[in-house]
């Protein structure tokens, strides 16, 4: 293997991160839906943290090898349409995903407040807030966006 | 040829899309699932999540993944009578079929945790499924490092 088949390597290993991410995501917006409770809110915060470092460096690890990848490789240059396409699609992705975040952090905000003022019980503000239809509108934008990547990446149309 | 310079015919691509979306989905799922039973501490709406994310998501991906790689691997000939297959694509079986026997053995052992759980007996079984789990996001990540560096 050469130098750049082992960026290549972590690229995609990066990418599998990214949309492994956004799968825990799905899974944790489903479960949420149904609970109005502070604690169980709160509980679901360190898989939120798995989540969202696996994003991060999915993320990142996309981006900058990416970039490496198209200065390095012969036969491709980072002014390509399909790379330019990808670029401008990671940030979008990159700047949905954060209003996705700060969408459900309302959610989990809330049931902060709540514990810290001794309410263990049901809360409807706090299933609303779970049960936020933007932050699920957004997610489904950011997935979109990314699987846009995905099929930009296997069929390169233009190289 | 470096695995990095190769471009592939259309043909190939829809295939191979289907294939890493249901490797990603898989990986996903079991990223949630692993995670979601080892910060569970217990609690059973959080143990049955983990166990549901491995069942309903990470199960059809698996499928979703090997039929796009069965699909993939006719598109290139690697299936025709005499050709060879190469390294990465061996490890790549290997690992998937391996894969699918430990992901099932978790499957089994988590749903009898569950239906302990409904009893009010312990989870120490869904901890053996979450122990399966890592070891098959371990596995995944040379698998995926294999297909995607294709070393000779």
């Amino acid at each position: 293997m050469s130098f750049d088949d082992w960026i290549l390597a972590l690229h995609v290993l990066s990418a599998f991160a990214y949309v492994g991410g956004l799968v825990l995501f799905w899974i944790l917006i489903v479960a949420v839906r149904r609970t109005d409770l502070a604690d169980g809110t709160i509980r679901m915060e360190p898989v939120v943290k798995v989540g969202n470092a696996s994003v991060g460096i999915g993320a990142g690890g996309t981006i900058l090898l990416g970039i490496w990848l198209a200065f390095s490789v012969g036969g491709y240059n980072i002014w390509d349409g399909w790379i330019i396409a990808a670029l401008i699609l990671w940030f979008i992705a990159a700047a949905l995903g954060r209003q996705t975040g700060q969408a459900y952090m309302q959610g989990m905000n809330k049931a902060q407040e709540l514990r810290g003022a001794g309410e263990t019980g049901p809360n409807a503000e706090l299933l609303a807030l779970n049960r936020t239809q933007s932050g699920v509108v957004l997610h489904a934008l950011t997935t979109i966006v990314v699987l846009l990547i995905l099929a930009d990446m296997i069929w390169k149309p233009g190289a | 040829m470096s695995a990095v310079a190769s471009i592939r015919p259309d043909s190939w691509n829809f295939p191979l899309f289907l294939h890493v979306l249901g490797a990603m989905i898989l990986v996903g799922a079991v990223l949630t699932g692993a995670s979601v039973l080892a910060f569970a501490r217990g609690d059973t709406r959080m143990l049955r999540l983990g166990y549901w994310s491995l069942l309903a998501v990470g199960l059809p991906g698996y499928v979703l993944m090997r039929i796009g790689a069965e699909w993939t691997a006719s598109r290139e000939g690697f299936n025709d009578e005499g050709v060879s297959a190469p390294t990465w694509l061996d490890t790549g079986y290997f690992i998937a079929d391996l894969g699918l026997l430990v992901f099932v053995i978790a499957l089994i052992v988590g749903g009898i945790g569950v239906y302990r759980l409904r009893a009010g007996k312990g989870a120490g079984l869904l901890k053996g499924t979450m122990v399966l789990s890592l070891l098959l996001l371990a596995a995944f990540v040379v698998a995926i490092w294999a297909m995607a560096g294709k070393p000779d």
